[in-house]
């Protein structure tokens, strides 16, 4: 219900000079893609504009958290501010959740229907006339149209890099969990510790997940190119890895935030705002462990 | 409904900045409604252009004035334009004006991140536009983007089209929160939820179904991109994809967004319908709950747009019946609108007339709908001008009714005056009769057989066909009117007093007309 102090912001220059960032890097990026498909090579205009474009984004983020960072340890923010930031965040993380639920809806799609249909099962089989010799089966070996798309010639063993990223993560949560009771408690060395160690265990996954890449390119002939299984496994992991960079980084924020005596044992939403995303991230990855690498 | 025991205030804080920078820089929940409402205004009349490029070329059998390739890029553009760049930000707008007013808060929750929603589209929309220009044409694969037009023979302004699209899911995505949170976290005290204006409600739930599907779409131009760009194998049956899958994932976010454009309007003739009637609204929480239930049920019928592209029967059979559910709720609206007129003392001023031309020709809409939800008629239906018809009839007098009668109906409390009433008559029947000489033909033609996206079509379809174009001129310079008396009330007229209608209810009527540059720094008191 609303309070009186309700801060409204004068007016500001982020958002244009966001837009402006954000116009370069779409434009930009949509540049650089053209000419990388019509054959094109080098640095050329499209990836001037992408760079300053993202720079400048960049730039005005931090502009941006900076100066709702000084607003909020100027105390301008009211208890009804703080609960806008946390509906907020909460909202923005549900978005994100369906982002990735398209992704796993599609495998799920692919590996339940069209795949089978492909192979003559079901009810829409008559589509195995395509590619008569095509024989389903998931890892996806053989896709209908092998010279186009050649297959992979082995997968991703769920139980060496992924179970290992996996007991990272968890940890991770865990890790997080305790800094933060660590801050509740007026703990900061403890706290300081134990979210150094989060943000370490984020980046070692991160590694572990660059090693995997490099395995699935250079020895398993597992590429994006390499049909839907290739496609899928690289867009629900590539997601998922970028999210865990940003969360990451989000976090080694926090850290900064905490190492300078930002935080209150009452007053942290930006920790409990990266917690949730940290821990959402995590959820994801169950996910993905699940239906990407061991199912 | 709700009355405020403590009013208005408007001290202490100053006006406006002077110059362009205040818009540009603005964080003031009006100012960005306003700039949303005119940018959205550019945009119809935009791709009122490109409709009626379309409709010049229907005008006759054979190809007259441009050529099929610049046809493509027309419906294209023209349906993207109207449904991302005139609709939605339209009603973005309206909530930006009236959701704080009519809950009594002092602005929008996170009024930076309001700017920046705004600020993301005339950029997308922008470079959307340039690619009209460029060698390889602008895209011309439908609103709907299937694959593999949209992927293997798309023009490579596709790439461009799709970072465009995202863009506008970023600016969807945090408006909607802003008014997800505002509604939420900053309502007056004793404002509870089952007191809100139903706008306020409509709008409520709306935004839930942008967050929810913006991303999708979001997901499904990103694997158009890896696709086009990178290789992948998403939409084509040669790597284990399928071009059918394209289609299920653009649905699940293409239903729920149809709703998207029609529920805020809900909202606006459930506002303008008691006023006008001088009655409360028959039956407000079955309202709230009619509306709930079309956006839950929004979720599982999507493909019913795609019936004739292959699927299992029994999915065709579920989807069938999932979508004939939606008449129940939509007709709880339709029953409750109509009984709130019912022993009315109804007057008939231009937002009432919109307001009740929204309600019969929506119906029109609503009906057709049903006859293409039954899966076997559907398959003569199919890709025909009975499908344009059909969303045309929801979409224009219904959504952009809609959206019209909230303008009338609000703009006095905007500028402060009375709009001149002569005129928004002239311009609703011009519209009115416009929009069903150009649409009410294509039911009959697409009966007949005419398919959609097409520009040449046989003889016999001819003479409705050119019909339908004289409605859509005499439709698309009726807007004129629309502008002139626009521009006419925000200079001058009758000074509007506070109530401004003498039936009208609720916070926002309650501050004074044009409404002050701030209002509601302190939280009125609402019974």
């Amino acid at each position: 219900m609303a309070t009186s102090n309700y801060y409204v912001p004068e007016s500001s220059y982020f958002p244009i000079v966001a837009s402006l960032g954000l116009i370069g890097m779409a434009a930009g990026a949509g540049g650089m893609m053209n000419h990388m498909s019509a054959g094109g090579e080098g640095f050329v205009f499209p990836h001037f504009v992408f760079t300053a474009g993202s720079l400048l984004l960049a730039f005005i983020f931090f502009q941006w958290f900076g100066k709702v960072i000084t607003e909020s340890r100027a105390g301008m923010y009211s208890p009804q501010m703080d609960k806008s930031f946390r509906w907020g965040m909460s909202w923005f993380i549900f978005s994100e959740v369906m982002f990735f639920v398209a992704f796993f809806g599609v495998l799920l799609y692919v590996r339940q229907w069209a795949g089978p249909w492909l192979d003559g099962q079901g009810d829409k089989g008559s589509t195995h006339m395509l590619w008569p010799d095509f024989d389903y089966a998931w890892p996806m070996f053989n896709n209908p149209a092998g010279a186009d798309f050649p297959g992979p010639q082995a997968v991703i063993d769920p139980w060496h890099i992924p179970l290992l990223n996996t007991v990272l993560l968890m940890t991770s949560s865990v890790t997080l969990t305790i800094a933060h009771h660590a801050l509740r408690a007026m703990h900061r060395g403890k706290t300081i510790f134990w979210l150094a160690v989060t943000v370490i265990l984020g980046g070692i996954f991160v590694y572990y997940q660059i090693l995997e890449y490099i395995e699935a390119y250079t020895e398993l002939g597992l590429t994006l190119d390499s049909g839907i299984y290739g496609s899928t496994f690289f867009m629900l992991t590539g997601f998922h890895g970028l999210h865990v960079t940003i969360g990451a980084f989000i976090l080694f924020i926090m850290w900064i935030r905490i190492c300078k005596g930002h935080f209150t044992p009452d007053q942290h939403f930006g920790f409990e705002a990266a917690a949730w995303y940290w821990h959402f991230v995590d959820m994801v990855w169950v996910g993905l462990f699940l239906f990407v690498y061991i199912l | 409904m709700t009355t405020a025991t403590a009013s208005h205030d408007d001290h202490g804080h100053h006006g406006p900045a002077k110059g362009i920078m205040r818009w540009v820089l603005t964080t003031n929940h009006k100012d960005i409604g306003s700039m949303y409402l005119w940018f959205s205004f550019a945009m119809l009349l935009t791709g009122g252009v490109m409709a009626l490029i379309v409709r010049a070329e229907l005008f006759q059998p054979g190809m007259q004035l441009i050529r099929p390739e610049f046809y493509n890029q027309m419906t294209t553009m023209h349906g993207l334009i109207m449904v991302f760049g005139a609709i939605m930000p339209a009603f973005v707008g309206l909530a930006n004006w009236m959701v704080p007013l009519m809950i009594g808060a002092p602005d929008m929750a996170l009024p930076r991140m309001n700017n920046w929603s705004f600020w993301i589209l005339p950029f997308a929309f922008g470079m959307l536009l340039f690619t009209l220009f460029t060698e390889a044409g602008a895209p011309n694969f439908g609103w709907t983007f299937y694959a593999p037009l949209s992927t293997t023979y798309a023009p490579s302004s596709v790439t461009y089209f799709i970072f465009g699209v995202h863009m506008m899911g970023i600016s969807s995505i945090m408006g909607a929160i802003n008014i997800i949170v505002t509604i939420l976290n900053l309502r007056a005290p004793g404002m509870t939820l089952m007191k809100m204006p139903l706008f306020v409600w409509t709008w409520f739930i709306t935004a839930y179904l942008l967050v929810a599907v913006m991303p999708v779409l979001a997901g499904v131009v990103t694997m158009m991109l890896m696709d086009i760009h990178y290789g992948t194998a998403f939409f084509d049956a040669a790597g284990g994809g399928d071009p059918v899958l394209f289609q299920h994932v653009f649905w699940f976010f293409g239903h729920p967004e149809v709703y998207i454009m029609i529920l805020p309007a809900f909202g606006i003739v459930s506002q303008i319908i008691p006023t006008f009637a001088r009655k409360p609204l028959f039956g407000y929480a079955s309202m709230v709950y009619a509306t709930s239930s079309i956006a839950f049920l929004s979720f599982i019928v999507w493909a019913h747009h795609m019936f004739t592209v292959g699927l299992p029967l029994q999915t065709e059979l579920f989807f069938m019946y999932a979508t004939m559910l939606i008449a129940i709720p939509t007709g709880v609206k339709v029953f409750n609108w109509v009984s709130t007129m019912f022993r009315g003392s109804m007057t008939f001023e231009t937002p009432m007339l919109f307001a009740i031309a929204f309600v019969v020709l929506f119906t029109i809409g609503g009906f057709s709908g049903l006859m293409l939800s039954i899966a076997p008629a559907d398959f003569q239906y199919h890709d025909t001008y009975f499908v344009v018809a059909h969303f045309h009839y929801v979409l224009v007098p219904g959504a952009l009714f809609g959206i019209i009668a909230g303008v009338y109906y609000w703009l006095p409390k905007w500028t402060g005056h009375y709009y001149n009433e002569n005129l928004g008559k002239f311009h609703f029947w011009m519209s009115f009769i416009g929009v069903n000489i150009t649409f009410f033909p294509m039911h009959f033609i697409g009966l007949a057989g005419m398919p959609r996206r097409i520009p040449d079509y046989a003889l016999q379809f001819a003479d409705f066909n050119a019909i339908a174009t004289v409605g859509a001129f005499i439709f698309g310079f009726s807007q004129l009117i629309f502008l002139f008396l626009l521009i006419k009330t925000i200079r001058g007229g009758e000074k509007a007093t506070d109530r401004v209608w003498e039936g009208a209810e609720g916070l926002e009527w309650t501050i004074p007309s044009p409404a002050p540059y701030h209002t509601f720094a302190e939280p009125p008191h609402v019974k």
